[in-house]
Formats: structure tokens, C-alpha cells, sequence
């Protein structure tokens, strides 16, 4: 075998060493997470480990940190200390360039869909899309943006305006937005809230669809623990900062911390 | 009003706290608080501006948006500074006439009416007008987007923001502001010349020749290349104010209004330096 043969062999066999070692990783394994605003301590040392094709739903009582532990893994926030690792790499203390290779691998649903309202939804999903798939013709990306739009229900709405259409449609649109790379991770922060009971099925539908057909780890941050049961396979139960319980929905149930049953009844 | 009203509106006033002695704050406390805000807000600019000229040297260049940003800030503005820069020559025509003449100097005219426009009013009349329009555009389009999250959404979709929003449209401040100048001092040669016709029939080329004479390098050139400095300042301040907003729709209007009142105001400053700048530079 020439040198140059074994070069290239060498090569693939390292290549195929970091899929093995990113694959056995978690997704997302986030340790010992502080964060602090003003005098308000938000996150007070949380931790937790997603692995790919599992849904964790973080539930809480308002203002525990739920949306701030979601933004600090895609990086939205700095940690005041502690450790954000996404396919075994570490996102804390990159810069925002370095950042964005990470985040081209994750999807990332805002609460209020955050749609740009200067562009259509068709050109909202394609947003993405423009920037970092030059390499897709006008057609192969229009085609990608339909069947994007096709996927969470929004066929026939191409052309329209985000202030022109629903909360929920929003929210398809915004999901729809997340999934234009395909990403490995997706986050969701409060998929369900300000929805009407039917439309709060409705994406629980599509997110449990879109987890069946893509396999991607998912953290979902949630009140509603209806939508949390549907979706998720583990839920983590956060109090003052601080993950108090962490299981199977049954596993929470035989909790016998006495903010887990209060929660568990009250919800 | 009737007693049914009286009394609900006692219902929902709220109750009077009770009277508390607050320690009355020193006489000096105003003064170091706005020092102190004053050296936030240098700070929090300067750190923006490190932030933007990196992006904006490090590939990936966003071309497409640098020209639809291009035309925003040129295309957009140029009725308006052609309108504001034939206003000026008009009434510079009329009042350089009457005094001119006084001193017995009406054949200065036409180098009195060019010399001004090129030299000081195009320039700074053109800033300040794009100041107002663009300034106060990119300075709530910015904050808006902010307050609703859209800047988040551009960085979670792996783009940065100081490189998409921040640069392009400071680029093109900094790109369109001498070329609007230079529309600007046209108009207002071209009106100073119509003004002064309508009083006096002259040629427009005997108008030109008599006014450009003796005009050199120094003369023309600077003070029309300062105002790309005037076009960094609207765009860096206007995208500052507008990316940093916070609060909802109050915000919004107050990124707008801040924008517009500090990039006129930094302008007109920034006028003063480059002016003795050029005095002592390009004599």
C-alpha cells in the first residue's frame, strides 16, 4: 500500500472513529448550569443529558429558568459557569462564528414563533435555507420549502404574511423554519402555549410525527403537562433553579417529593 | 357623577402606601449617574463596534443584503436630499444676492453659491436628512425586531446578526452618503444658478465656469468624503440604539427617537473636527 493509500486510510478510519465517538455521546448533556440576573439567581447548578431520538419535556412554575436553560444551549445566553456540551462539543465560550457551526445541527422553535415579518412564510422557511445551502437550486429549494410547508400542515400559505395568519399557524411556520436543515437536536420552547386546546393537539401531533420520521433529540420546555405526557419520553421537573425530579411520567407519579405531587396535582 | 361611579373608581384606586422616610439622595448623585451612563453607553458602543468590524471582515460577505441595504439608504433618500440640496441653493441664491451686492461683489456670486453648497451645506444637510429618514428606520426596524425576538431567530438559525443586520446597512451609510452629497450640491448649484437667472440672466455654463474657478483637489473633494464618517456615525449609532432596545413598544419608539436626535447630534459634532481636519490637512 502506498503512502498516499495509507494516508487516506488512516484518514477514513479516524473519520469513522469521531462518528462512533459523536454517536455514543449524548446529544445534549448540559452540567452544573448557573445563571444569574441582576441579584435573581435563574439556574442554580442543573443538569441533564438528552440522547438522540429522546424528548425530554423541563416543566416548572414560571420564572424557574425553564426558557433560560433552552437559550443557554443554543447559546442565545452565556452561563454564568457550568458546561453546555451538543454531539460532544462544547458550546460555552465560542465565539459566534464558531457557534454557528454548532447551531446549523439544531432546530430551535421560539415561543412566539419569532417569524420575520417583513418576509412571507414561504420566505421565512426558505431563510435558512438561502444562507447556508447555497448549493440547492432555486427549484430543489422551493421543492425543499414545500414539502417543509406540506409536513406541518401550512400548504396553500406560501404567499401569506405572518402578521396575516393564526397563533398556531405561526407555530407550524416556525417549526417548519426549524426543521429547514435538518437538524439532530430540536428545541421547543412553550410549542403549546397561548393555544386553543385543538391547535395544542395538533402540534403535539406534529411534533410526535416529526420525532417518529426524523429521529432527532428533543428538549421541549412546557407548562402544559398534558402536552409534555404526549410528547416526551422523560420530563425534568425544575424548582428555584434547580431540577428537583427527573423520569418517566410514571416515574414522577411515585415521586415523593412534595413540589413533584403539588405540581402533578395542580397541573 | 353618580354615587355608583364614585364608588367604584375608589375601588380600584390604589390604596395610599404608607409614608415612608426615604433617605433624601445626596445633590451629587445626578451627576455621577449620568457620568456613569455616559461611560456605559461609550463602552456598550464600543464593544458594538469591535463586534460589527469583525463580522464584517470575516467571510461569509452578504452582498445581496449590502445592495438591498444600498438602496434603502441611496435610492430611497435621493428625492428627499435632492429636494432639501435645491432648497439650499434657492435660498443661498437670495440671500448671497442681496448681501454680495451690498458690498459691490455680485460677480463672486456664483463662487459664493458653489463654495457653500460643496464645501459645507450639502454635506451637512444631506447627513442630517438621512439621519432623519434612514436613521430613524434602521433604528426602529432594528428594535422591533428585537423586542420580538427576530434577532434571536437570525442567531439561532446560525447567521450573525452583527454581520447581516449591523454591517450591511452601515456599509451602506457609509457607501451612499458621499454619492447623495454629491446629488445634493448638484441641485443646489443648479437652483442657486436658476435663483440667481431669474434676477439676472446668466448661462448656466458662464454660472459653472465662474463658480468652479480656481476650485482645486482640497477645495471639493474632502468635504465631500467626510460625509462617508457621517454615514459610519448614523449607521453605527442608529444600528446601536435599535439592536440593544428593550421593553416592547416603548422601547421601539425610543431606540427611533434616540437614534435620530444622537446621530444628528454626533454629526453636526463630527462636523467641527473634520472641518479643522481638513483646514489643516488639505489647506
Amino acid at each position: 500500500m502506498g503512502e498516499i493509500d495509507m494516508a487516506t486510510a488512516l484518514n477514513t478510519a479516524m473519520e469513522q472513529d469521531d462518528g462512533a465517538e459523536e454517536s455514543s455521546v449524548p446529544a445534549v448533556a448540559v452540567e452544573n448550569l448557573e445563571k444569574t440576573f441582576g441579584t435573581q439567581k435563574v439556574l442554580n447548578g442543573i443538569s441533564f443529558a438528552v440522547d438522540r431520538g429522546q424528548t425530554l419535556a423541563i416543566l416548572g412554575r414560571s420564572g424557574t429558568g425553564k426558557s433560560v436553560s433552552l437559550r443557554i444551549i443554543i447559546g442565545l445566553v452565556q452561563p454564568d459557569s457550568g458546561s453546555v456540551r451538543i454531539l460532544g462539543q462544547e458550546m460555552t465560550g465560542l465565539n459566534m462564528d464558531e457557534m454557528g457551526e454548532i447551531r446549523k445541527r439544531m432546530g430551535f422553535l421560539f415561543q412566539h414563533a419569532a417569524l420575520y415579518d417583513s418576509l412571507t412564510v414561504a420566505e421565512n422557511v426558505a431563510f435558512p435555507l438561502d444562507h447556508h445551502r447555497p448549493d440547492l437550486s432555486k427549484s430543489d429549494r422551493d421543492d425543499r420549502v414545500a414539502q417543509l410547508l406540506h409536513e406541518v400542515g401550512m400548504d396553500g400559505h406560501f404567499k401569506k404574511m405572518p402578521s396575516n395568519i393564526s397563533g398556531g399557524m405561526q407555530k407550524r411556520v416556525g417549526l417548519a423554519r426549524a426543521l429547514a436543515l435538518e437538524p439532530e437536536i430540536l428545541l421547543l420552547d412553550e410549542p403549546t402555549a397561548g393555544l386553543d386546546p385543538i391547535s395544542s393537539g395538533e402540534i403535539d401531533e406534529l411534533v410526535l410525527k416529526l420525532q417518529r420520521e426524523h429521529q432527532m433529540a428533543s428538549i421541549v420546555v412546557t407548562h402544559d403537562l398534558h402536552s409534555a405526557k404526549t410528547i416526551a419520553n422523560r420530563l425534568a421537573l425544575l424548582d428555584k433553579g434547580s431540577v428537583v425530579a427527573e423520569g418517566t411520567f410514571t416515574e414522577l407519579q411515585q415521586s415523593d417529593i412534595p413540589f413533584v405531587k403539588e405540581f402533578l396535582k395542580q397541573s | 357623577m353618580s354615587e355608583t361611579q364614585l364608588t367604584a373608581e375608589r375601588s380600584i384606586r390604589p390604596s395610599r402606601p404608607a409614608e415612608q422616610s426615604t433617605p433624601a439622595e445626596p445633590w451629587y448623585s445626578w451627576p455621577i449617574e449620568f457620568v456613569n451612563s455616559l461611560f456605559e453607553w461609550f463602552g456598550g458602543m464600543g464593544v458594538f463596534f469591535w463586534q460589527v468590524l469583525r463580522a464584517a471582515v470575516t467571510p461569509p460577505y452578504e452582498w445581496r443584503e449590502l445592495i438591498r441595504q444600498m438602496d434603502e439608504v441611496g435610492s430611497k433618500s435621493l428625492p428627499l436630499v435632492a429636494m432639501a440640496g435645491a432648497a439650499i441653493g434657492v435660498v443661498l441664491s437670495m440671500e448671497a444676492r442681496s448681501s454680495l451686492t451690498r458690498f459691490g461683489a455680485k460677480a463672486l456670486l456664483p463662487s459664493a453659491i458653489v463654495y457653500s453648497v460643496v464645501q459645507e451645506m450639502g454635506p451637512i444637510i444631506t447627513s442630517l436628512v438621512v439621519s432623519g429618514r434612514v436613521g430613524a428606520g434602521i433604528g426602529a426596524e432594528l428594535a422591533s425586531m428585537k423586542v420580538t425576538e427576530q434577532i434571536d431567530a437570525i442567531e439561532a438559525s446560525a447567521l450573525n446578526p452583527y454581520r447581516l443586520l449591523a454591517a450591511t446597512r452601515i456599509l451602506a451609510c457609509i457607501l451612499m452618503l458621499p454619492l447623495l452629497t454629491v446629488s445634493a450640491d448638484a441641485c443646489g448649484v443648479f437652483m442657486g444658478w436658476l435663483t440667481q437667472s431669474l434676477a439676472e440672466p446668466l448661462s448656466l455654463r458662464q454660472f459653472i465656469d465662474s463658480g468652479f474657478k480656481g476650485a482645486t483637489f482640497n477645495a471639493l473633494l474632502p468635504p465631500t468624503l467626510k460625509t462617508a464618517v457621517f454615514g459610519l456615525l448614523i449607521g453605527l449609532i442608529a444600528c446601536f440604539q435599535g439592536m440593544k432596545t428593550q421593553g416592547g413598544a416603548a422601547g421601539v419608539g425610543r431606540a427611533a427617537t434616540e437614534s435620530v436626535v444622537l446621530s444628528s447630534l454626533f454629526v453636526i459634532l463630527a462636523d467641527v473636527v473634520l472641518v479643522k481636519f481638513i483646514l489643516v490637512f488639505f489647506p
